[in-house]
């Protein structure tokens, strides 16, 4: 016990820098979607996050899906902190007790001073789930495949005589039903109202039925570019951002159908019980602020879910192309689109998606 | 006498060192056991339990669930059930903010639409009478359905998921009705598997037989080749294989491309070959290939080439030397090969789904639909239960038919 007073005391000082040090250096795990997506993700949010707060980000991908985050939590022994997901599925998630509640109201407040929960747009903020873009499902097709007439119109894409060649379409119920019921003529406005009805699904099913034989199902983002450049189909729904890519950086005649779009939220969510959930709050909330929601169109053609970002949203990491004529949420592309209505599919996701692959599995 | 003695002792010995043994060969293989019960034994206990076993709504809400039990159906339901049923409803919010959506999920998979009908009960002020008050909140909390669906989920244990496996519904008073028409596709789906793992393992026996007979019987550094060349693939991520199919299948793929080139066929009469059955056939019979190839070949290896000469030398004409012969000793061989392709093609879905288009859904993707996508983890854990239970059936049969003990897989 002769310990000098002084050395006690350096000590304890190294053991104190020692344990702010560790309280500071942290890490946390990122999931999302992989590919180019993640991609813009790591350059306007990840890179700039850890520069500013010194902690690391295991980046890593998935395909979607609650199942891992379920086996995770159940388990206790979360590995995930943040996760990329649709809006349904935060709903459901959320419903399930798979992620924590965030208090959107303690975001970050606008570059324009506007409080966070006016400064989102309609939708993008659930309870346990911030939106950090719009993305919109469209159809698109190969110009080459169509010298003559152009497809304009939902419509268009069921119409085989006029339009010839396979069709690619995503191997499920949501989205698809959409479709079928607006090119039968339903207003985008009431969509979800007739599918709500029995009559209106059986409708919707009919409509899809009359191009079924022709159809090549996706299952993964990337297969409709690759649908399309290989000549399998010559129209197919698709994430715009995944068919402007392509069309930009590699001058493929790639053409999107604004008309009957729709625009969904990719979400961060938190896995319930992670041991980093400070930190996984601060990155989203430093994510989800107006600067690096705008950096993000740099990279990939996805609408801010801030209102106050969109002044901030420049051109596209080539240099030339201006980003704006190609986001979902530019009014010129938003004559005929509808928002996916989380609510209608949360309640009926289950029934229209097991209906939906008994159809195709007949 | 002392004689006696020492044999005694000796037993007693002999008895210790050989329970020595005995533990010591135990704890050789007490950690591939503990691997075994922990990554195999216990998870698929924990499915198989799920698949009629889930206490959410009976351990949350006891009363409601009791009360339930006796409730006949008629409407209005007594306002003692009501009661019970919004106070425990609202109890399980204070317990775990969660558990009263995890509930109304469970609900809304017997009636599509509680979600939104259920979530109310717990977020509002209720006050008696509570059947009033909930006819206020929702018009359905007047009729049956809804009080129906959270009977048939209510029960600790159910048979409903089997029921809904084999494309049946269970009834609140617990009659069974058939799946809607346009529901109906587990039963179908069963019948294509077994056709598909059927076919895939008729094709391997077709095509492996011949190559493992070569294999047998070139000299060694050919087939020691050949066996690389058999075995490359085998190496190969599986979904590279399944991709590199795509691109030799598909429209404008390779073996298209060449045809036309050759001008064998028409450049818009392009046979389909791609997201079809076709497709799934012959990709599932090249991923599988192999094991069908390794056990034909380690028995064709170890018949000796006399049999055959002596057949020959007795009078009998090539074919029969072979058919009476040599065929019958590799049926070991044979039978390993096809159990093993037959069985893993059952459970076969990422190749199917990414080159068989329509017909490429097979029971496996709705096992993973559910596990994924519905989250109906009970659902998915019947069917893959009922599975299990038909590869056990084979297992069985084949026991019988061939004998288990004269299998020879490598």
């Amino acid at each position: 016990m002769k310990i000098s007073k002084g050395l006690s005391v350096l000590l304890g000082a190294a053991a104190a820098i020692g344990l702010t040090a560790a309280a500071h250096a942290g890490q946390i795990t990122v999931i999302s979607w992989g590919g180019a997506y993640t991609n813009s993700q790591v350059k306007a949010y990840q890179e700039p996050w850890m520069k500013k707060t010194g902690n690391t980000i295991v980046s890593a991908d998935y395909n979607g899906g609650l199942a891992e985050i379920k086996a995770q939590v159940q388990s206790g022994n979360v590995t995930w902190d943040v996760v990329d997901v649709e809006t349904s599925e935060a709903i459901s998630g959320c419903n399930d007790g798979l992620f924590e509640k965030i208090d959107a109201s303690k975001l970050p407040k606008g570059e324009n001073g506007a409080g966070p929960l006016e400064d989102f747009v309609p939708g993008a903020i659930t309870d346990c789930a911030i939106a950090n873009i719009a993305y919109a499902n469209v159809i698109g097709y190969d110009s080459t495949k169509f010298p003559g007439d152009k497809p304009t119109k939902v419509a268009d894409f069921f119409d085989l005589k006029k339009f010839p060649g396979k069709r690619g379409m995503k191997k499920e119920a949501k989205v698809n039903l959409e479709f079928a019921l607006m090119a039968d003529g339903v207003a985008s406005a009431d969509v979800y109202k007739v599918l709500a009805t029995k009559e209106g699904v059986d409708r919707a099913f009919k409509k899809l039925e009359t191009i079924k034989s022709s159809v090549v199902w996706w299952e993964a983002g990337a297969q409709p570019p690759q649908l399309l450049a290989s000549g399998e189909v010559t129209m197919t729904t698709a994430y715009n951002g995944r068919l402007f890519t392509p069309a930009v950086k590699e001058n493929k005649p790639f053409v999107i159908i604004w008309d009957g779009q729709q625009q969904v939220f990719d979400n961060w969510a938190i896995v319930k019980g992670t041991k980093n959930k400070d930190l996984a709050l601060d990155f989203v909330a430093f994510s989800t602020s107006t600067k690096p929601l705008a950096d993000q169109a740099t990279y990939i053609p996805y609408g801010p879910a801030r209102k106050s970002s969109a002044p901030f949203v420049g051109k596209f990491e080539d240099g030339k192309t201006d980003m704006a004529p190609h986001m979902p949420t530019n009014p010129d592309n938003m004559k005929n689109a509808i928002v996916q209505d989380v609510k209608f599919w949360a309640d009926h996701y289950d029934e229209l998606n097991e209906r939906f692959v008994a159809w195709i599995g007949k | 006498m002392s004689l006696a003695i020492d044999r005694g002792a000796l037993t007693v010995r002999l008895a210790k060192a050989e329970r020595r043994g005995k533990i010591r060969a135990f704890l050789l293989v007490a950690p591939l056991l503990a691997f075994v019960l922990l990554s195999f034994v216990i998870p698929i206990a924990n499915l198989v339990t799920q698949a009629f076993y889930g206490d959410l709504v009976s351990s949350t809400m006891p009363k409601t669930t009791t009360e339930l039990a006796t409730w006949n159906g008629a409407m209005p339901v007594p306002e003692s059930l009501c009661e019970s049923f919004v106070t425990e409803f609202k109890a399980a919010k204070v317990k775990d903010p969660a558990l009263p959506t995890r509930i109304a999920t469970l609900v809304n998979r017997e009636f599509s639409g509680s979600l939104s009908k259920l979530r109310p009960v717990a977020n509002n002020e209720l006050s008696a009478p509570y059947c009033g008050a909930l006819a206020k909140l929702n018009d359905e909390w007047t009729k049956p359905e809804i009080w129906n669906a959270i009977k048939i989920v209510s029960p600790s244990v159910s048979p409903r998921f089997f029921i809904q496996s084999v494309d049946y519904r269970l009834n609140a008073d617990g009659s069974i009705r058939p799946e809607t028409e346009e529901n109906k596709i587990h039963l179908a789906l069963f019948g294509r598997t077994l056709y598909v793992a059927a076919a895939v393992t008729l094709f391997c026996a077709l095509l492996g037989f011949p190559i493992g007979f070569l294999l047998a019987h070139l000299p060694a550094r050919t087939s020691n080749l050949l066996m690389i060349i058999v075995l490359l693939p085998f190496w190969t991520s599986l979904l590279v294989r399944t991709t590199a199919w795509i691109a030799l299948l598909q429209q404008n793929g390779v073996i298209n491309d060449t045809l036309v080139a050759l001008g064998l066929i028409a450049d818009d009469h392009r046979p389909v070959m791609m997201y079809n059955m076709f497709a799934t056939l012959v990709a599932m019979t090249h991923v599988l290939l192999p094991f069908m190839i390794l056990p034909l070949y380690s028995v064709m290896t170890g018949i000796k080439p006399n049999f055959v000469r002596a057949a020959r030398s007795l009078g009998a004409t090539p074919f029969t030397a072979f058919w009476r012969v040599y065929f019958p000793l590799t049926i070991p061989g044979l039978g390993a090969g096809c159990l093993l392709v037959f069985i893993l093609a059952i459970g076969y879905y990422i190749t199917p789904a990414l080159v068989g288009g329509q017909s490429g859904q097979l029971i496996s993707n709705i096992i993973a639909f559910h596990m994924q996508k519905t989250l109906n983890w009970p659902l998915a854990s019947a069917i893959g239960t009922l599975l299990l239970a038909g590869v056990l059936l084979l297992y069985w049969l084949y026991n019988r038919l061939v004998g288990i003990e004269k299998m020879k897989f490598a």
